[in-house]
Order: C-alpha cells, then structure tokens, then sequence
C-alpha cells in the first residue's frame, strides 16, 4: 500500500541511526573520558560478537574457539610492536620493563599501524588452514574441537619462551609524552568495530550470505546443489578471523599486558562472552550481537565492581539463564512482539477467515 | 629436539617405560570410569554433559574435606557418592530437565555454564591450590631389569575399585528393573512412555547416577593423585575423546581407550615435559576428531 512511502520513511530513519550511533561514537570519549577504556573495550566487543555471529549464527558453526584468532592477533601485533626496534627475545627476557625498551612517538605509533595489519593477516592465515581441517566437523564436534583449540593454543602459547611463556608480554609501552593513550585504542576500536560492521552488513546482503545460510539449514542438500561448502565455510572463518585478529592487536595494547591463559587465550572470558553476547541479542541478526554487546558490557561493568571474586560466578549464572529461558534473544524476542516492525505481515482474524477457514 | 635424549633414556631402560605405562594404566581405568558415565548421560539423554569434570573434582573435595576433619578418606567413596548424586538431582530438576529436549549445542552450553558456576564456587570455597587427601596406605616397590618401580598402593586399589564400580554400573544397567527402563528410554523415549516409564524419573536417575559414579571416582583421585579446582575441563574432554573412539554404548571399548589415554599421557608427560601434558591432552582431542572426520569423509559421511 505505502511501500514508496515506507521505503523513504525507512531511509531517513536509517540515516538518523547511523549518523546518531557516529555521532555518539565519535563524542562519547570526549564527554567521559573517565570511561574510555571500557568503552574501547565495548566497540571491541562489538566486533567479537559480530564476528562470532556470521559463523555461529548465520552459518550455524557454533564456534568455542574464535578466541584463537584473537589471542594471535594479540600476540602478533605485540611480537611487530616490539620486533621493529628490539630483539624481541631479549624483550620478553626483561618483562619489557626497564629503561633499555623505550619507545617514543614515533616508533610506538609505526608499531601500530604495521602490527594491526600483521595481526589481522596472521589470523585469517590461521583461519585458513585451521578451517580447512577443523570445518569438516560439524554440529556439536566442530563446538568441542574448537574449544579444544583455543585451550591447546593457550598451553603452547605459555611452553613458547620467545613470546614471554607463562609470565606474559607486555606490548610496546606508548611514551608518557603522548597523554592519556585509551583515547587513541577508543577511536581504534571505534573505527574497527565500524569497518567490521559495514564489511558484515555487506556480506549479509550478497549471495554469500545466502550461501551460508543455506550451510546452516542443510548443509547436505546445499552441497548437494553444488555449493563448494568447505570453501565457502573456511572463507566466512577467515573473514571473522580477519577482524579478530586486528581486534586482538588492539585489545592487547588496552590490556597493557598480555597473559597467555587469562588474555589471549581466554576460553573462559572472551571466548564465552562472544558466544553469550551473540545469543542475548539474537543469534543470526545483523544488530542483535550488537545490542548484545552493549548490554553486556554496560552490565558487566556496572555489576563486576560489586560482586569482586564472584563475576565467574555470575558469569556461569548467566550463561545457563540466557541459554535455558532466553535463547532467542533480544531481538528474536521483538522479533515475537513486533512482527509487523521485520517485515513480516500478521493475518487479522478478519483476513484469514476471509480465506475461508 | 629437547625430547631427543628422554627417549633415548626411555628406550633404553625398559624398567622407566614399564614404570610409565603402570602409572598411566592405572588413571587410565579411572578415565575409562568417567567417560562411561559421560557416555551414559549421552546416549540416554542426548546430552554432552561438560560437568563430567566438575564432578570428579567435587568428589576429591570430598575426600580432601573428610580426610582434613579426621576421617579416612576412603570413606569418602561412598559419601561421595551420595552427595553428588543429590547434586546431580538437583541439577537436573532445576536446569537440565529444560534443556533435555533441546539441540545439543543448547545443552552443551548450558553445561558449560554450570561447570564454570561449580568450579568458581570450589575456587572461593576451598582456594586455587593443588590438594590430596593421603590414604597412607604405603607403597609396592619392586625391580625390573635392575630399575626400581615403585607404585603407590592406594593407585592400585583405586583401580580395582573403579573395575569394580564399573562392572556393577554395568551388572546394574543389564539387570535392575531401573537399568532396563533407562536402556528402554535410551533406545526410544516415545515408546518408553507409551509403555508406562516416567521417563523424567530415568532422565534425573541417569544423570544423578551418572555424577555419582564421577563423584566416586574423583574421590580416588584426590587420594591417588592430586586436585585443585579448575581441573575439571581435561577430564571432561578425556571422557570425551574416549566415548568418541570408542563410541556409545561399547564398554570393553571405552576401558581400551582409558587405559591407552592414560598410557600415552603419562608416556608424553615425560617427552615433552609436565608443563606441555594439558596441551597434549586437548591437542590429541583435535587430533581424534580431525582422524575419525577424515576416516569417515572418505565415505562421504561425518561424524553425527
């Protein structure tokens, strides 16, 4: 009836919501620069639950193990930070502490910009040929082996001594003349979680994502069809792994310190609170991951402070609650309340006893 | 290769490799326990249940407590028994019975949670260190070839008295009236139903029975081996790579498997040293999993 009419009312709200989420993005470090690592951390989260969803919820992969992605990441753009100027086994020898591992502006900065790229390829090349093995598993074994992945990476990691093994590693200290350094990780992460989101959007509306949905409805009947599914499963891994990656680097140099257990291979933190994030605001959707993660972050942070010692705990509390009474999430929840709002008609009862029933 | 010499040691003193494969024979048997349980829950309810580890090291928290009040922790077997099997009706009667019906990923899930709840609350209770609970029951030392073995008793009688408990889980699933409504229920619920069991009754019997049995044997380990809290997970994913080699519902299979895991572990805890044996056990799990999808690819199919 008013489709024209629809489409343009649609358009107008849609360009309010993305320049108001900008424009929120953009000043939010600057009204509360008290809180701009958490909310780096926030944008960050963004793109893990974004990330976890395309092979989770839009490929139906459930994966326990895209933390290894990030861990590399971590590790790799820490390894390139540090790698352009010092020896790095020396580095991690000294903890990175001391007046010999000094960076200045300069150096930290070119650190940066050449250690994220590396540490996004690094785990896109890690997706790859661990996709291509793992990815021919499927349902429940492809879950358990990944979560055996990320363990197993995090024990190798802390046996490995040139990065620093169980002690950790600290990235590249960014030199005091450069003032509060979150702002700089914030508008990092805000551009990530920006360009993760656009790259996602994109791939949701192409015949790629037909694809993958079709591999998490029957991946038989699409292989079937004649779908090359294992390339198309290991190219939808590698596309997260790409933005995890890059996402680890930055999480690593908000982190200040990198523990190979607790940090970077973090299955009972990170590697759970994607999967969590995801399915509290709705598994395969393109903005329920987000809203997941922004609820999740906002209550962790407000709640963590007051519960000191007992957040795994809640954490496990949650996990069941959301997964056994809440496993549609927030968005599969409007979704139920608000049809029509989705696109979907709902018959009045005057129409469908029209139909002759 | 740091490992080069250690092997060399271990292939030329037949005594040290005998000594190994003693060892890890004897934890073996209780991995073949636990994953006998694991496969249980599994095949009855069509759950992977993630707590499996949970439970044995609440059960060494049993014996640890009881042997710091002052009483043998070989008592501990029995009351570990009871107490986890409250625990496993309690769990099912407020989370898992929701889920029984659900995909697997769902109750994978939400296991996991529950696992994470147990072992946080084991960590503020008891504190992260690594506890046992000694049974002095001395040890048996004897030579092969001119080399010392020496094997605690308590690892001995520990793994008698897991053949032991299996074989009655066993007698008692083939026999008792319960064993065979829970096989009947396992084989088709609906049916299972139609014929008069409550099969809600069998779902909380085989689960709680399932961590009672773990419970049982966590409180050996707390007395043959050491526990601390966050070991929960490898016992799980053992329990796990054993019920996927020897698949559901094939006990000689399952005892094989443990008492070779256990072998293989205890021999690479010693090339490759302590540190790297946690790495070894979930690097070996992606290992089986990778072997039985590529075995099973090769004929078009995958692991169900």
């Amino acid at each position: 009836m008013q489709v024209s009419n629809n489409g343009q009312s649609s358009f107008t709200s849609k360009l309010m919501l993305y320049g108001g989420i900008a424009v929120v993005g953009l000043a939010a470090p600057l009204l509360f620069p008290a809180y701009q690592a958490q909310m780096a951390e926030l944008w960050l989260f963004v793109v893990f639950a974004l990330t976890w969803d395309l092979v989770g919820g839009q490929m139906g992969y459930n994966s326990f193990g895209n933390v290894v992605f990030v861990g590399v990441g971590m590790y790799a753009c820490a390894v390139v930070q540090v790698g352009l100027y010092y020896e790095v086994s020396e580095y991690t020898d000294a903890r990175g502490g001391g007046t010999e591992f000094v960076f200045d502006q300069g150096q930290y900065l070119t650190g940066l910009v050449a250690g994220l790229p590396v540490a996004a390829l690094l785990a896109a090349l890690f997706a790859v040929v661990l996709g291509a093995l793992v990815l021919s598993l499927r349902g429940h074994y492809f879950a358990i082996c990944t979560l055996g992945l990320g363990i197993a990476m995090g024990e190798l990691a802390s046996g490995w001594e040139w990065i620093g093994a169980g002690s950790g590693m600290t990235p590249a200290e960014p030199p005091r003349s450069m003032g509060n350094i979150n702002r700089l990780h914030y508008y990092l992460a805000f551009g990530l979680a920006i360009l993760t989101f656009c790259a996602i959007a994109t791939l949701l509306r192409s015949r790629f994502a037909l694809a993958i949905n079709a591999i998490r409805d029957d991946e038989d009947k699409a292989e079937a069809m004649g779908m090359y599914t294992t390339r198309i499963k290991v190219t939808a891994w590698t596309c997260s792994a790409l933005f995890l990656g890059a996402a680890g680097g930055i999480y690593g140099n908000l982190k200040r310190f990198i523990d190979p257990t607790e940090t970077a291979f973090s299955g009972a933190t990170i590697g759970v609170w994607m999967v969590l994030m995801a399915i509290l605001g709705g598994k395969g959707t393109l903005w329920g991951p987000i809203i997941g993660a922004v609820v999740f972050q906002i209550t962790k942070e407000l709640t963590w402070t007051y519960i000191l010692g007992w957040q795994r705990v809640a954490l496990g509390v949650l996990i069941v609650a959301i997964v056994v009474f809440f496993p549609e999430g927030i968005m599969g929840r409007l979704k139920i309340l608000f049809p029509e709002r989705f696109g979907h008609r709902v018959e009045t009862p005057d129409e469908a006893r029209e139909e002759g029933r | 290769m740091p490992w080069a010499p250690d092997l060399y040691l271990l292939v030329s003193t037949p005594g040290l490799t005998l000594d190994l494969i003693i060892n890890g024979i004897l934890i073996g048997a209780i991995f073949a326990l636990v994953a006998y349980g694991m496969a249980l829950v599994w095949g009855v309810m069509n759950i992977i249940n993630v707590t499996q580890g949970e439970y044995v090291m609440l059960g060494g928290f049993v014996a640890v407590g009881m042997w710091h009040a002052g009483m043998h922790p070989l008592l501990a077997v029995p009351v570990a028994a009871v107490l986890l099997y409250a625990l496993g009706l309690l769990l099912y009667h407020v989370v898992i019975f929701r889920i029984v019906d659900r995909d697997l990923f769902t109750s994978l899930l939400a296991t996991f949670g529950l696992s994470i709840i147990l072992q946080q609350l084991m960590n503020i209770y008891f504190g992260g260190d690594t506890r046992t609970a000694d049974a002095e029951l001395g040890r048996l030392v004897f030579s092969v070839d001119g080399y010392r073995i020496s094997v605690s008793n308590i690892k001995i009688l520990a793994f008698f008295l897991v053949l032991i408990l299996g074989g009655c889980l066993y007698v008692f699933l083939k026999r008792s009236r319960l064993g065979q409504a829970i096989r009947a229920t396992a084989q088709n619920p609906r049916a299972a139903r139609v014929l008069g069991i409550d099969t809600n009754k069998v779902y909380a019997a085989t689960f709680a029975l399932n961590a009672s049995i773990a419970g049982a044997a966590g409180a050996l380990v707390a007395m043959a081996y050491t526990i601390h809290p966050y070991f929960g997970l490898p016992y799980t994913v053992r329990s796990f790579m054993i019920v996927i080699v020897a698949g559901l519902g094939n006990i000689g299979g399952v005892l094989a498997a443990g008492l070779g895991l256990g072998a293989a572990e205890n021999m690479a805890g010693f090339l490759l040293g302590v540190e790297f044996q946690i790495a070894f056990v979930f690097g070996l799990l992606v290992l089986v999993l990778l072997l039985r999808a590529w075995w099973l690819g090769r004929k078009r199919q995958y692991l169900k």
